[in-house]
């Protein structure tokens, strides 16, 4: 059944200070709102908490990409509309456009922000593996503690739980511009290309210098309450030359780091065998071998 | 909690001003059909299926998922506005032409998509197309008409 409207407060703020003080005041709990595809599926399901929304949706301040010579910001109310347009994004982060192209449907890209997938929180969520390979940095703000920036792989702590105190909000994502060669791979995986959470999500970026790995990230969503990067593989391939035996090795490292669930979605051994095929057929092609099963 | 009170809204719809008495909360779509706009259809109430598509501020929007507070001093199209009472405008036409539509739950929202698709690539591909109707679904048709019609207005538009 429907949530009925007479039961939530909604204020629609008019810039980031306001939305500020209303976070700041400690005897009401406000739950930001920015383009409402996650927060008004849940009333149209009759399961939205009532209480008091503060609207963050059009705040001047969170609607901007700035392009700086060694990072690019993100104002937290940018939509994935606007991700898919923006030509540095699309050149120089390819798997954010990816994702933003790879969430919901025409419709819900012009009102998706990537603030809010952020906070939203949801471990299938699309743009959260990309931003992990990117060491994306969150500022958050608040009225009390200015700004702050969190490393972005240390941000998520549990299911729905983030660095994000009540009197917060997500203000900007900044992706640190890398001028070192590097190959990047993203793919999800669903039961449809639109409209379709994610099965399981894998994106990978290496750096190499004379044919050895000489960093490397491998971030996934939907294996764990959180999106996460496969640590243990990473150190596991840190230095190695790319070959069918590390690339088999590395593959058996990561079926044994992830523990997903069987959910409405899929199931764990499903994620699990997916999840390796996708490192094989990155390494694969960093390693520019052609892998025989 | 203290009891919500209703606000003033005001925006333009399809090209007159209106001003409405509602909670803040009430979906865009609701403010639309109890104002007799009942073009705009709703599917699943959940921004999967795409029946409650409109325009605001010339972006397509699921009209299910947008509290009305969002929308003051905004543009707001609807199925209702795309072309005057007595015509019908292109793609319209090519639905009823080509078997676009059955039931019609989805024909509103797949002809906004459509339109949208339209003002930014007058030369789709059948790939562009699916692309821009993936957020719109129907349970009648199959797709195959209703991708024939798109393509169909198309050509039409073509000098």
């Amino acid at each position: 059944m429907n949530g009925d409207p007479q039961d939530y407060h909604i204020i629609q703020t008019k810039n980031l200070k306001e939305a500020l003080t209303y976070l700041a005041d400690s005897d009401t709990k406000w739950t930001p709102l920015a383009g409402g595809t996650d927060l008004m599926v849940l009333l149209a399901a009759g399961l939205l908490p009532t209480g008091n929304y503060l609207s963050i949706w059009d705040l001047p301040e969170l609607n901007k990409i700035h392009i700086e010579d060694d990072s690019i910001v993100i104002g937290a109310g940018i939509t994935f509309q606007e991700i898919l347009t923006n030509q540095t994004i699309k050149k120089e982060f390819s798997m954010l456009t990816k994702a933003a192209e790879m969430t919901g449907s025409v419709a819900i890209q012009s009102r998706a922000t990537i603030g809010g997938n952020i906070a939203n929180a949801s471990p299938a969520a699309d743009t959260p593996p990309a931003l992990l390979c990117y060491d994306a940095i969150i500022e958050v703000t608040s009225i009390a503690r200015g700004r702050i920036d969190y490393d972005y792989a240390t941000f998520h702590l549990d299911y729905k739980k983030m660095q994000l105190k009540k009197d917060e909000l997500i203000t900007a994502i900044k992706l640190p511009r890398s001028g070192k060669p590097h190959t990047d791979y993203y793919h999800k995986v669903g039961t449809r290309e639109a409209q379709a959470i994610s099965k399981i999500c894998f994106a990978a970026r290496a750096y190499q210098q004379n044919n050895k790995v000489d960093d490397i990230r491998l971030a996934y969503a939907s294996v764990a309450p959180i999106p996460l990067r496969a640590r243990e593989t990473e150190f596991f391939l840190m230095g190695k030359v790319i070959c069918d035996q590390v690339i088999e090795k590395a593959c058996t490292k990561l079926a044994a780091e992830l523990s997903p669930l069987d959910d409405i979605r899929s199931t764990a051994a499903y994620r699990k065998k997916v999840a390796a095929n996708l490192l094989r057929e990155f390494l694969c092609g960093i390693g520019q071998k052609n892998y025989k099963s | 909690m203290q009891k919500v009170n209703k606000i003033n809204l005001h925006c333009t719809i399809n090209g007159s001003k209106k001003n409405f008495q509602c909670y803040p909360m009430a979906r865009l779509l609701d403010v639309l059909r109890e104002n007799n706009l009942t073009g705009t259809k709703e599917g699943c109430g959940e921004g999967e299926c795409g029946s409650c598509s409109v325009l605001v501020n010339g972006d397509i929007v699921n009209s299910c998922l947008i509290p009305i507070v969002q929308m003051q001093n905004k543009e707001i199209k609807t199925i209702e506005g795309l072309t005057n009472e007595q015509t019908l405008n292109k793609i319209q036409l090519a639905f009823l032409k080509y078997g676009g539509t059955q039931c019609g739950i989805c024909t509103p929202g797949m002809i906004i998509a459509a339109c949208k698709l339209l003002e930014k690539n007058q030369n789709p591909t059948l790939q562009d197309i699916k692309t821009a109707l993936a957020g719109n679904l129907c349970r009648c048709t199959g797709y195959s008409k209703i991708f024939a019609s798109v393509l169909a207005a198309c050509q039409e538009q073509r000098p």
